[in-house]
Formats: structure tokens, C-alpha cells, sequence
């Protein structure tokens, strides 16, 4: 019977046509987007404020070199290394230096980059950087990052590639991933409470909690409905935390203290990664770990 | 590497680990190291209580007194002098035995921990001037104290 359905090699190609096609609307839809031209409109950016965001942010704490002290000029050469399912990453040079950092990159490549996890050559970056955060940040914020992330010490310090196997290397991959895991919504709805709201900007689009304090599906996307319930440690040994009032009865001032000083209610003190977030929260101001712990004191209790 | 094929991986790692940690527990933990573990621990237990003192005060739970301040300080300046090489006997690290966090990593980086521990002298020395002078300067003291602890504890202790 070949009459109707046309030479069986026709048909061949037709099929290989409409895949070719479904491929390319497929790249075309989960293509990397870079940020608006238009971002930084009428934005004056100010490096000074740009050191808060920095801290809130965190970003010292993966782009500064293994094992430094901080510092107020802190040393963006990159390095540390960071264990996960999918393979290790290792943080990437951000300083100044135009070769070795992003000092020749332009606000909007940078922008980017932080906002959008779209890198200087148009590639799809991984989500160990949380630019899952970083999208939901106020344009405002970023210039003054930005411009505070230029006042900072160049460093010649060469990249590592990051160490991840086959099918997760494939960066094409990612952007069916950011369909799926990458959006601008906030996790937790809007509040009355100027200072809840200013907690959930602090936790939700800058300081990124939620990338380690809760847990992941088998793709590495957080999950949402299990929002700062704790998580295994993506390092290995042990669990990351519940934050919520399901687990965490500490009061407000309770959080605000430990998130100024480390110390707990009993007085231990924070290790493992969480001193490394202290450095960063201890240099906000008193009322931002405020917001941090009124936001915290505001979630929701889970049913079990 | 699929994602099978390590989930297969770390299911037998975590097997693995888990019959040793039984025999560890069950076996018989010298009276020496196990002394030692509690020694330490006791010892870091009368950091906290002193600590909970002056962050009591710098947290307005407790009125600020510059005596009682002081005095705490004081304690964590004499505890800083004690000789605590008979609390970290060989042997005595996470994974040699139960009951402690203690990371091996004290034992093969001994300069590392003279470092952190002059830190800590440092951030105690800050907060027995600072304790008595007034409230203001007592809050001020508390942060380099904290990073301090936390400079220690984020090297040398497991994390729970």
C-alpha cells in the first residue's frame, strides 16, 4: 500500500522534520533570557548601599576564596567548591579584574547573569547559583550591587570548571529546568506587616534560606509547598533545619540575637555553613534581622 | 554516573556506616576518652552558662549590671587559661567513637586551632573591657565573641 501514505522514505523524513522542529521550538522556548534592556532606567546606582545588599545577599560567602576572613574589602577571586547530587561546582571569580572576573562585563550582562542565570556568552547557568533568588530583586538593589561588586579588589585567579557528569553538563538542559523551577513569584503571599514584607524580601529574593532549609525534588528544584522545612545537607552528613514554627520555637529577639552574634539560646554557637551566613547577617542593620525574624515568626504551621 | 547508580552508591555507603557506627557503640569506649569527651563538653557548657549571662543582658532580658558582667567575663578570661590537652586524647574525634563532634581535622591541624583560639582571647579580652564600661559597649563585644565560637566551631565540629 503505497498510495496515500506517500514513499516510506517521505514518511522518514517527515518525522525527522516535525522532531527537528520540535527541538527547535524547544530551545526557542527554554532559551536563556537575558534582563530587559530597560532594567536600569532611570536607576542611580550607589555603591555604598551596594555593601548591604552584597551582605544580604551573601555573596562573600560562596566568591571569596576557600578559608578567607572577611573583610571590608572582600576578595572575589572564587574557588570554594560546592557538593551536590548532580556533580561539584565551583564558585567563579566575580571579582573587578576584566579578565579574570567580570570587570569587562557590562551592568546588563552581570545583571543577567545574577537576575536571570544567563552568563556573559548567552549560556544557561547552573542553580547552585541562586539566581532562583535573585529574580525576584528590586532593580535598584542589583545597580547598587553592581556597582559596589566594581569598587572591589581585582583578582587573577583562573575559573574551575565546575565537576558535573553527563546528562547534568548539558547546559542546554538547563532551560527546561528553569521552566520548570524558575519564577519570579514569591513563595509566601503578600502581608500587611511592613516589616513581614521586608523579611520576605530579605529571605525570598536575596538572602536565599530557602536553597539550603528546604528540600529538593530529584531534579534539584525546592519545594515550594515544603517551604523552610528542612532539608537533607546537600554536603552529605546530616539535615539542614525546619525554620518555620512547626520546629524553630525560638522568639523574634531569639532569632535576631543568633543572626547578629551566632549564639543560640543556649548559648552554643552557629557552625557549619550557617557561620558563614552569620558574617553576612551580622552586618545588616538591626532592623533587617528584625524583618528576618518577623518574616520567620510569620509562616505558616504545616498540618503534620 | 546515573542518578541511580549513586543513589545505589550512597544507600550502601549509608548501610555501611550505620553497621560501623553500631559496633562502634557497642563496643567498649575506653574510660579515659569517654572522661575526656565529657570534660570538654562540660567545659564548653561553662562557656554558654557565662555567655547566657552577658547575652541576657545585651538581649534586655536581664537589667544590665556591671558587676555580674564583669564577672563573666571574668570567668570566660579564666576558662581560656586552662590547659585542655588532656581533653582531646587520640582517639577521641567523630567517627573513632560516639558521643562527639569533634571534627579529626583538630588533630591534624593543631596551628589551625592555636589561630582560632587566639581569636577567641582576643574577643574575650574586648568583652572584659567592654562588660563593665556600660550596656552599649557589652552589645558591641557580643558579635566578635560569637564569631569567634562560630570561627571554631564551623571548622572543627560536625555539623548536626
Amino acid at each position: 500500500m503505497t498510495n496515500g501514505s506517500g514513499h516510506p522514505m517521505g514518511r522518514w523524513l517527515r518525522i525527522i522534520a516535525l522532531l527537528l522542529v520540535a527541538t527547535g521550538v524547544g530551545l526557542w522556548v527554554t532559551r536563556p533570557q537575558p534582563v530587559d534592556a530597560t532594567l536600569f532606567d532611570g536607576v542611580i546606582a550607589d555603591a555604598g548601599r551596594g555593601a548591604t545588599v552584597f551582605a544580604a545577599a551573601g555573596c562573600a560567602s560562596c566568591h571569596t576564596a576557600p578559608q578567607s576572613e572577611p573583610s571590608e574589602q572582600p576578595v572575589l577571586a572564587g574557588g570554594r567548591s560546592f557538593a551536590s547530587p548532580f556533580g561539584t561546582f565551583f564558585a567563579p571569580n566575580i571579582s573587578s579584574d576584566p579578565d579574570f572576573g567580570i570587570g569587562s562585563w557590562t551592568d546588563r550582562q552581570i545583571a543577567s547573569a545574577i537576575m536571570r542565570g544567563v552568563g556573559r556568552n548567552g549560556e544557561h547557568l547552573f542553580p547552585a547559583f541562586p539566581y532562583t533568588t535573585y529574580v525576584r530583586a528590586e532593580p535598584q538593589d542589583m545597580a547598587d550591587l553592581i556597582a559596589y561588586l566594581r569598587s572591589l579588589p581585582a583578582a587573577q585567579t583562573p575559573n574551575r570548571p565546575h565537576d558535573v557528569g553527563f546528562p547534568f553538563n548539558v547546559r542546554l538542559s538547563l532551560g527546561g529546568w528553569k521552566m520548570l523551577f524558575f519564577n519570579q513569584r514569591y513563595v509566601t503571599p503578600a502581608s500587611d506587616d511592613p516589616l513581614v514584607m521586608r523579611g520576605r524580601y530579605l529571605v525570598e529574593a536575596l538572602g536565599h534560606c530557602g536553597e539550603c532549609h528546604t528540600a529538593r525534588n530529584l531534579l534539584g528544584g525546592t519545594d515550594r509547598s515544603a517551604w523552610l522545612r528542612g532539608a537533607p545537607n546537600p554536603a552529605g552528613q546530616g539535615t539542614i533545619p525546619d525554620i518555620t514554627p512547626n520546629r524553630l520555637t525560638w522568639s523574634a529577639s531569639d532569632i535576631v540575637a543568633y543572626l547578629e552574634t551566632g549564639f543560640t539560646p543556649e548559648f552554643d554557637s552557629a557552625g557549619g555553613e550557617m557561620a558563614e551566613v552569620i558574617k553576612n547577617t551580622s552586618r545588616l542593620p538591626a532592623e533587617d534581622r528584625q524583618a528576618i525574624a518577623a518574616y520567620l515568626k510569620a509562616l505558616p504551621v504545616s498540618e503534620n | 554516573m546515573s542518578v541511580f547508580s549513586k543513589a545505589i552508591i550512597a544507600s550502601t555507603t549509608a548501610i555501611v556506616l550505620g553497621f560501623s557506627g553500631a559496633v562502634i557503640a557497642e563496643s567498649h569506649v575506653d574510660p579515659m576518652i569517654a572522661g575526656a569527651i565529657k570534660a570538654r563538653q562540660a567545659h564548653m557548657q561553662l562557656y554558654a552558662h557565662n555567655l547566657g549571662v552577658l547575652g541576657a543582658m545585651a538581649q534586655d532580658k536581664m537589667a544590665y549590671d556591671a558587676a555580674a558582667a564583669t564577672a563573666a567575663a571574668n570567668n570566660l578570661a579564666a576558662l581560656i587559661t586552662l590547659d585542655q590537652m588532656s581533653y582531646w586524647p587520640a582517639g577521641s574525634a567523630a567517627g573513632e567513637v560516639d558521643g562527639t563532634r569533634a571534627l579529626p581535622a583538630i588533630w591534624t591541624d593543631f596551628p589551625g586551632v592555636m589561630e582560632k583560639a587566639g581569636a577567641l582571647g582576643a574577643a574575650v579580652t574586648a568583652m572584659q573591657a567592654a562588660a563593665g564600661t556600660d550596656l552599649d559597649s557589652l552589645k558591641g563585644a557580643m558579635g566578635a565573641l560569637g564569631g569567634a565560637c562560630g570561627g571554631c566551631h564551623q571548622a572543627y565540629r560536625q555539623s548536626n
